[in-house]
């Protein structure tokens, strides 16, 4: 009995309107970003590595949710609910980051962090050259 | 009573099918769930440069392959959805069983991944950051095995031509595991 909701695919049919080798193509693009993504950090090269893995990361991300998840044909308010659960999440690291990365404050240490670094001095130390 | 389509399934008083709406809405909740987890992932790796060295013991060729299924099952999925469309119904119901083998490719080889490190004494409890590791991939995982059990209930209705806008909704739910898994890949496997 449940039927198929006709209206919300014309949405889709509408907007798109994409056939299936335009996935493949898409597909096909996530993959080599993938291998970029893989070979970039190969370098050893932090900027490189920041660049490929993670700025990679970013625009992998922005291909899905724009070509597989159709988000920009959504209702407007779909975007902004899940940009506002994004900056939630940077909202959050804002917050705390400086007293979590941090050792010490005002009033309070963290004697069991300051250990754990300093016991892996050399290993920072081997990082920096 | 039990035959009949549910209010929610027709009603659009958002104008859009409420469906879709709640997949949203669950998919909202998991940016904050997984956001929080990276986040506090990425301020104790930051604090900790020495997790370089744990990370150096991850299997950067497991995780790789697992990009590669995950990102292909996101293809298939679309596609189950393209053909749902068209009510092709049988190359729909193929393409998701495809998502779903590719679910379970991910699950074979996490599972293989994750017996060889704790062979090797990576454990849960070894360091802060395997804690990390089993926690944010685990809750992957979790969510992989329920996307996988949805898909298997959502092709019955699409063999008998039912609830097919289901298809779609399901797929944004897997393109969003996918999404995860394209930031745990270099946080966990490409940092090192």
């Amino acid at each position: 009995m449940a039927e198929y909701v006709a209206h919300s695919h014309d949405e889709h049919k509408d907007a798109d309107g994409h056939g299936p080798s335009f996935y493949i193509k898409i597909w096909a693009i996530l993959l080599v970003l993938f291998a970029i993504s893989v070979i970039g950090p190969e370098f050893g090269h932090r900027t490189v590595t920041l660049i490929t893995a993670f700025g990679i990361a970013l625009v992998k991300a922005y291909m899905v949710a724009v070509n597989f998840m159709h988000i920009k044909h959504e209702r407007k308010y779909i975007p902004y609910i899940m940009f506002a659960m994004l900056g939630m999440v940077f909202l959050f690291y804002i917050a705390v980051s400086t007293d979590v990365q941090a050792t010490s404050g005002t009033n309070w240490e963290n004697a069991a962090a300051k250990a754990i670094i300093e016991e892996n001095k050399d290993f920072e130390h081997h990082l920096e050259h | 009573m039990g035959t009949t389509t549910p209010i929610a399934t027709t009603r659009s008083v958002t104008g859009m099918p409420t469906g879709r709406l709640a997949v949203w809405w669950v998919i909202g909740s998991e940016i904050v769930i997984f956001g929080g987890l990276l986040m506090c992932y990425l301020m104790l790796r930051l604090k900790f440069p020495h997790w370089a060295l744990n990370s150096s013991h991850t299997n950067t060729f497991a995780g790789g392959v697992n990009t590669f299924v995950l990102l292909t099952s996101s293809l298939s999925i679309v596609l189950a959805h393209y053909y749902a469309e068209r009510k092709e119904e049988l190359k729909a119901f193929g393409l998701i069983w495809a998502t779903i083998f590719g679910g379970l490719c991910f699950l074979v080889i996490k599972g293989i991944e994750w017996t060889t490190e704790i062979q090797n004494g990576f454990t849960i409890t070894s360091s802060l950051f395997w804690s990390f590791y089993y926690t944010a991939a685990g809750l992957h995982a979790l969510h992989v095995i329920a996307g996988m059990c949805l898909m298997g209930w959502i092709s019955i209705d699409v063999l008998q031509k039912k609830n097919m806008h289901r298809v779609e909704l399901i797929g944004i739910y897997w393109h969003f595991v996918d999404l995860v898994w394209i930031f745990l890949f270099p946080l966990l496997y490409i940092a090192k």
